[in-house]
């Protein structure tokens, strides 16, 4: 699966208040979190991010509460995926069990501005950045966890295992 | 094979001998917790798969304690989820408001999560039972709803970075202080993916409170989870708690460790974490003249009755600043309760405090104390990130439960030191 969009660039350490603030929780509509993604961190990301944009970020993206809320109220608004130099780690597994692509590459965030356009191939991890030209390869995803994701999420996965 | 306690939990719930960091594997899971804010998402997904019964009734536990008593009409809603579920589901442990408590406070002090144990929470400081000796550490709620049905869940396991600290506690300085100037030292992303060990002998004579607090914000340096090495003060924290075995787990000499970092501690001052990370930490005489509108003592970290027991030593006899809103929280019922018998509750209301239900409330800037636009707290939290406490201009730095109470009185940060 090819995603074409702008990118949006974060720094390091993106919490998951920043991501989606604690006040919203009592929410659990998708379409709803997603008025409100960002909202502390970046209002102008909130309103004039694209369907199929991509998120940028330094370090430890997704830090502090465990809340789903956070990439569910991601994809929502509409971003294709989020490419950090590394995710926290609950973030992480949230992320492929809520079907948000997520890549780890320290050169591609490097190597992307805000506003540039980048081309991103979830099946291969390749990203390429359609201003400088330039191919970044990221991090494998384990086989294990790629299995869930071909199950459709961790729910189909026992699903299908326990039927 | 040399193991840590991290790896040795881990080796026997997965069914193994052995095992190494990095290797996957499937667990089995002793106690799975879900709150008013995750577990409505988990029963969603355990129903939208068809499951029909949760794996063992009485160790999917449920705590409502993020916005109870109900804040609004959303979080009663949410709350009612929980509620039928628990009732459908003839969940033994769940609680409601008048039994309720902040989840991470809750389950230790009801016996529910022993030494030897691994448990998963949907809520991120699910990491706070390693003090007590076993692995736990917090999920999502797709991870609960899969752990809800199957009593399993997949784990890779962690390396361990081990902290020794050692040398006399400084008056005032408690676990809060040693685990905030550890995440100043390595980061908010330190620990990521791996384990801290905490041990040498400071922690051989920390109280299981200050353990907790310790453990609790390991997840603040990204850690997976923490852990003390149980021993004789465990010991008498979970006997008359426990309903069932427990076991022990120790670390073996020769195991490995991905790093090692000591600690003199005759060294480390109370701390204060400056807005806006956890890490942004601060010698308490280093802080300067910081004004404050609010003081929070409570939470999943400090809650505690041995904290409320401090915050009254500094509070007796005082009052808050006229303009300060001192807001006290026990972490439990029977924390609650004990603080009226010791007469702790009467010193805060004569300081001018409210003492609020069992709840996470300001914590997350739920309820009972918002910020406002330009405002600032002193609160004995695990986090002060952008708007954490209300508005996104709004400032939280954290402290242990002395400072806390000291900087009422002061109306702004400082120590018990500067009272008279
Ligand atoms: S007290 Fe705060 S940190 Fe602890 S569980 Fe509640 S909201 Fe989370």
């Amino acid at each position: 699966m090819k995603i074409r969009g702008r990118a949006w660039k974060f720094g390091s350490h993106i919490d998951t208040d920043a991501i989606i603030p604690a006040r919203y929780l009592n929410i659990s509509d998708p379409q709803e979190l997603a008025k409100h993604c960002m909202e502390n961190e970046d209002p102008v990301f909130l309103k004039e991010v694209k369907t199929g944009d991509v998120i940028v970020a330094g370090s430890n993206f997704g830090c502090g509460s465990s809340r789903e809320h956070a990439p569910i109220a991601i994809k929502a608004r509409g971003v294709a995926c989020v490419i950090a130099k590394s995710f926290a780690r609950i973030f992480y597994r949230n992320a492929f069990n809520t079907g948000l692509p997520i890549l780890e590459s320290v050169e591609a965030v490097d190597g992307t501005e805000a506003g540039h356009e980048l081309e991103v191939d979830l099946v291969h991890g390749t990203i390429k950045n359609l201003k400088t030209g330039k191919i970044f390869q990221a991090e494998p995803i384990p086989s294990f966890m790629q299995a869930i994701l071909d199950d459709g999420g961790l729910m189909e996965h026992i699903a299908k295992r326990r039927s | 094979m040399e193991m840590t306690i991290t790896e040795k939990i881990l080796a026997a719930h997965a069914g193994l001998k052995d095992l190494c960091p990095g290797q996957l594997i499937n667990a089995k899971v002793d106690v799975a917790l879900g709150n008013d804010i995750t577990a409505p998402i988990a029963i969603e997904q355990f129903k939208r798969v068809g499951a029909k019964r949760v794996f063992d009734k009485e160790r999917v536990v449920l705590v409502p304690d993020h916005f109870t008593p109900n804040k609004d009409i959303q979080s009663a809603e949410q709350c009612k989820i929980l509620r039928e579920f628990a009732r459908d589901q003839e969940l033994s442990q769940y609680f409601e408001v008048g039994q309720v408590g902040i989840e991470h406070a809750l389950l230790p002090e009801q016996g529910l999560v022993l030494p030897g144990d691994l448990v998963v929470g949907a809520d991120s400081h699910t990491c706070t039972y390693g003090a007590l000796g076993a692995f736990s550490t917090g999920v999502g709620s797709t991870d609960l709803a899969a752990v809800m049905i199957t009593g399993e869940l997949w784990f890779k396991v962690p390396q361990t970075m081990k902290f020794i600290y050692k040398g006399k506690l400084r008056p005032w300085v408690g676990g809060k202080d040693l685990i905030l100037h550890t995440i100043g030292k390595i980061g908010v992303d330190g620990a990521l993916y791996k384990a801290m060990e905490f041990s040498g002998e400071t922690i051989d004579s920390l109280s299981i409170e200050g353990r907790f607090a310790m453990a609790n914000m390991v997840i603040e340096a990204g850690a997976k989870n923490g852990i003390f090495l149980p021993d004789r003060i465990t010991e008498q924290y979970v006997k008359g708690r426990a309903k069932r075995e427990y076991h022990f787990y120790t670390s073996d000499r020769g195991a490995q460790y991905a790093d090692v970092r000591e600690f003199d501690v005759s060294k480390i001052e109370p701390q204060v974490a400056f807005p806006h990370l956890p890490s942004n930490t601060k010698s308490i005489t280093e802080v300067g003249s910081v004004s404050i509108d609010q003081v929070v003592i409570g939470s999943c970290t400090n809650g505690w009755l041995e904290d409320l027991r401090v915050a009254a030593k500094i509070l007796k006899g005082r009052k808050a600043l006229s303009n300060v809103r001192l807001i006290i929280i026990p972490a439990t019922p029977w924390i609650y309760r004990q603080a009226m018998k010791e007469g702790l509750s009467d010193i805060f209301l004569e300081a001018g405090a409210v003492i609020s239900p069992p709840t996470c409330g300001p914590c997350l800037g739920g309820h009972m104390g918002v910020l406002a636009e330009g405002e600032r707290a002193i609160a004995t939290t695990n986090r002060n990130f952008v708007g954490r406490m209300g508005h996104p201009k709004s400032e939280v730095y954290l402290s242990n439960p002395a400072i806390a109470a000291a900087s009422a009185v002061l109306g702004r940060i400082g120590s018990p030191e500067e009272l008279s």
